[in-house]
């Protein structure tokens, strides 16, 4: 009961946490790139758009912030077992988070959103990039600890059993991590192009500034496209890699309880549970899982009654196989949701070509629902990974079942369980009505009356009253 | 010395790093409404800590990620010992990390007012309750011979944490003024000299207190040791400098004030991180809560290698910015909301 109500409590801030991060992540890159252009083509547009975008950042930044300094107390308090046994190798990632992105991002962004007229213009420039480069320095890290809950890397045993860090360079180049690292990535300028083409769309249909936020939503289609090809490729290649190393998490993935070579790919089924093996209604497409498995025309996949039955062999009696329903279509949201964003973003390209993305409606009203999609893929994504590892918190080594607090009772996490909902719910409705407010806003003038003020060394100074 | 004593001093330095530079962000965040009786004067009390509060934040994450990668059991021990405790510190945290930069962006005397209470009420529980946990730790919890606490709630509230954390609460309050007086003109920086006047005399009598409570908890010789006596000295020099104009010194003396006794608390500690008040052998100390020495080593290199560049460009942000802050002249006065450069 105790393990459960932390289990709910850890999937629900973290997979809260993480529809603000990737908001971040893209916006932050989009937001550099917008002033970048301005930088170099001194158009006054440019300089609008920064802000603008810039403003919806900040409205993200913030619950993304605080929301993870959640899950940095989380581990201890409601996962000491957890921390205790995985502290020495786990930690030093995290660590080393807070030390090379969490100063760079936040120390930056307060020069970058106070230093409009305090600093010349290159330094500020480099500001943004720095906030850019942090956000995607601190993705870098904590997924290196994810991943190592994947696949253990980089350790040995101690006499006690417990995992001791013996190679750090391990852990950066666990394959998990690196096609991880890379997928969240492209997932994060996924979100925050289609953050930025959404707010264009809706400004597009009013017909407010056509120009600028035409300009906007072209940088926006240009980067999603090559970005979400890429995700495609990137995505099955992280496929293959888990089914290497996890291959329980895949196959569950797959519904796939029997041996099979060559496999077909379920596109659609009913059934096909713990209880009910064989599915009841099913759309089958031969040969595609053996190619998005295994890279091979017919290669073959283990089901899940042998691998159940070889991991009770490794590790005694248990359930090692994760739920099914949840893997199976968590993996059908992301492939799905993808290729019909795939598509949108061929459509925007052929507009660009042909010189209507402004004008064309439907174009416009399709962009302005797409952006649900980035935060179902995104979500979809983790229920699948961490989902797919379960019973086990690090795969082969500790189960989720040993690792919550023994000094936390189940009114405890009840108490901060309603305390989190609650303050996410007051979070999201006032992120949400700033988005919206912000979002819908006109684009600001680009002549700035706030910063007349800088001068001299240690003079007084006229900040911008930013709060 | 070694690696584990290394990485002993290497969170202490976190945490006293976290109170200084924070600490004055909390007084600021408490003492904004009392020093700013006008909207325009409250942002500008606000922006004097406005581009570096987010950045002092994260001395408290590398501490508590250090704690985590450095000595695994005291981070896991001592965040769910503290859980309640933590559970408020966190609410805290975002009801102020979030209003810092909410409430400029919406208008309404209701949303206004909602934000400022957040910023004021987080910014006043986050040191109190931090001081307790902090002075739990030397105080000493029911902890059992597997290093988990088993005791609840009202444990947590010893009468020494408890002074600990007041001690401290009046110290960043102490802290914020004297660092409002330093970073603003005018009207606010008059009511922050004023205000800095009784806190100083209350932060002299609650550290001395707490140093001869801490001879007490902590065992060892009744006469105070340098770095109490430290910060004995530096809350006096602080509260007499308060009224003069001398700000920086004012604020370079509350500085030293704080960071003495919470690098007082850590001396206290060691060799333990965490005392037991069941049984002495149950203490967690620098070997035993200790990760192995390769770990130890990769972070001793990450630290070197990461944290020279964090203190150049920290410090640089604090040079930019460094200036008093005034309310921009005429109109703004009336219609804050409206002025442009709230866009930002």
């Amino acid at each position: 009961m105790t393990n459960d109500l932390a289990r709910w409590q850890f999937a629900t801030t973290s997979i809260y946490h993480f529809l603000f991060v990737p908001v971040t992540i893209g916006l932050a890159f989009l937001v550099a790139v917008l002033q970048t252009a301005w930088y170099r083509n001194q158009k006054p547009e440019y300089k609008r758009l920064t802000k603008f975008f810039g403003t919806l950042l900040l409205i993200n930044v913030a619950v993304g912030v605080v929301t993870g300094l959640v899950q940095e107390f989380e581990f201890g308090m409601n996962w000491s077992a957890y921390s205790k046994f995985v502290g020495d190798v786990f930690g030093a990632p995290l660590a080393m988070e807070g030390l090379a992105a969490f100063f760079l991002e936040s120390t930056f962004l307060g020069l970058w959103i106070f230093g409009w007229d305090r600093l010349p213009k290159r330094i500020h420039l480099a500001c943004i990039w720095l906030v850019a480069i942090g956000s995607m320095l601190s993705a870098l890290f904590i997924l290196a600890a994810n991943s190592w809950m994947q696949h253990p890397v980089g350790y040995k045993l101690d006499s006690a059993g417990v995992p001791q860090l013996n190679n750090i360079w391990a852990l950066f180049t666990n394959p998990t991590f690196l096609w991880g690292y890379v997928h969240v990535i492209l997932a994060s300028l996924v979100t925050g192009s289609l953050v930025m083409l959404a707010v264009c769309a809706w400004q597009l249909r009013k017909g407010h500034e056509v120009e600028a936020f035409g300009h906007a939503a072209r940088i926006s289609v240009l980067v999603l496209l090559p970005v979400i090809l890429l995700q495609m490729f990137v995505g099955n290649k992280l496929g293959e890699i888990e089914t290497k190393y996890q291959p329980v998490k895949i196959a569950a993935a797959e519904a796939q309880w029997e041996n099979c070579q060559p496999c077909s790919f379920s596109a659609f089924q009913i059934g096909g549970g713990k209880n009910d093996q064989t599915p009841s209604q099913i759309i089958e497409i031969p040969h595609l899982l053996s190619i998005l498995a295994t890279g091979t025309w017919s290669g073959a996949v283990v089901g899940l009654n042998q691998l159940q039955k070889e991991n009770e062999k490794k590790y005694g009696p248990g359930n090692y196989i994760p739920d099914v329903f949840v893997q199976y279509w968590s993996m059908r949201v992301m492939a799905y949701l993808g290729s019909l964003i795939v598509l949108l973003a061929l459509w925007g390209a052929w507009l660009i070509h042909r010189g209507t993305l402004e004008r064309s409606k439907w174009f416009l009203r399709v962009s302005l629902v797409a952006v649900v999609t980035p935060f179902l893929m995104n979500t979809a994504g983790w229920l699948l990974t961490e989902n797919g590892r379960q019973p086990w918190i690090v795969q082969g080594l500790m189960k989720t079942i040993n690792a919550n607090s023994p000094s936390v009772t189940s009114t405890d996490i009840w108490i901060s369980l309603v305390a989190f909902v609650l303050i996410y719910i007051a979070l999201g409705a006032a992120d949400l009505v700033l988005m919206l407010r912000y979002g819908r806003k006109e684009l600001g003038h680009e002549d700035d009356t706030e910063g007349s003020g800088a001068s001299g060394k240690g003079a007084t100074t006229i900040p911008a009253l930013t709060y | 010395m070694q690696l584990h004593t290394i990485w002993f001093v290497i969170i202490a330095i976190f945490w006293i790093g976290f109170f200084v530079l924070e600490g004055f962000d909390f007084g600021v965040g408490v003492l904004h409404t009392i020093v700013g009786k006008t909207e325009t004067e409250r942002r500008v009390a606000l922006n004097t800590i406005g581009p570096w509060w987010d950045g002092n934040e994260v001395w408290l994450i590398v501490a508590g990620a250090g704690m985590f990668a450095a000595f695994p059991t005291w981070y896991a021990t001592m965040f769910s010992a503290l859980y309640l405790a933590l559970l408020i510190v966190l609410a805290a945290l975002m009801a102020r990390g979030v209003a810092m930069e909410f409430k400029g962006k919406g208008d309404g005397q209701r949303w206004r007012r909602t934000w400022m209470w957040c910023t004021t009420i987080g910014s006043l529980l986050i040191p109190l309750l931090l001081g307790v946990g902090l002075g739990d730790l030397l105080h000493g919890l029911p902890i059992n011979s597997n290093h988990d606490f088993t005791g609840n709630f009202s444990d947590l509230l010893t009468g020494y944490g408890l002074w600990t954390g007041v001690t401290l609460l009046s110290l960043c309050l102490l802290h914020g003024s004297t660092f409002l007086k330093l970073r603003t003109t005018d009207e606010v920086r008059e009511r922050s000299r004023a205000v800095a006047r009784p806190l100083g005399w209350a932060a002299i009598a609650l550290v001395v207190g707490w140093v001869i409570w801490t001879r007490k908890v902590a065992g060892g010789p009744d006469v105070p040791q340098p770095c109490e006596v430290l910060a004995v000295i530096a809350v006096i020099f602080a509260a007499r400098l308060a009224g003069t104009d001398h700000d920086g010194w004012a604020f370079s003396a509350s500085a030293v004030a704080i960071a003495a006794v919470v690098g007082s608390i850590f001396i206290g500690l060691y060799p333990h991180v965490m005392v037991s008040s069941t049984n002495a052998a149950y203490d967690l100390t620098v070997n035993n809560a200790a990760s192995g020495s390769y770990a130890l080593k990769v972070m001793t290199v990450a630290a070197v290698i990461f944290f020279p560049i964090v203190l150049i460009y920290q410090g640089w942000s604090f040079h930019v910015f460094r200036g008093r802050v005034k309310a921009p002249p005429a109109q703004a006065e009336s219609t804050p909301a409206t002025t442009p450069a709230a866009q930002t």
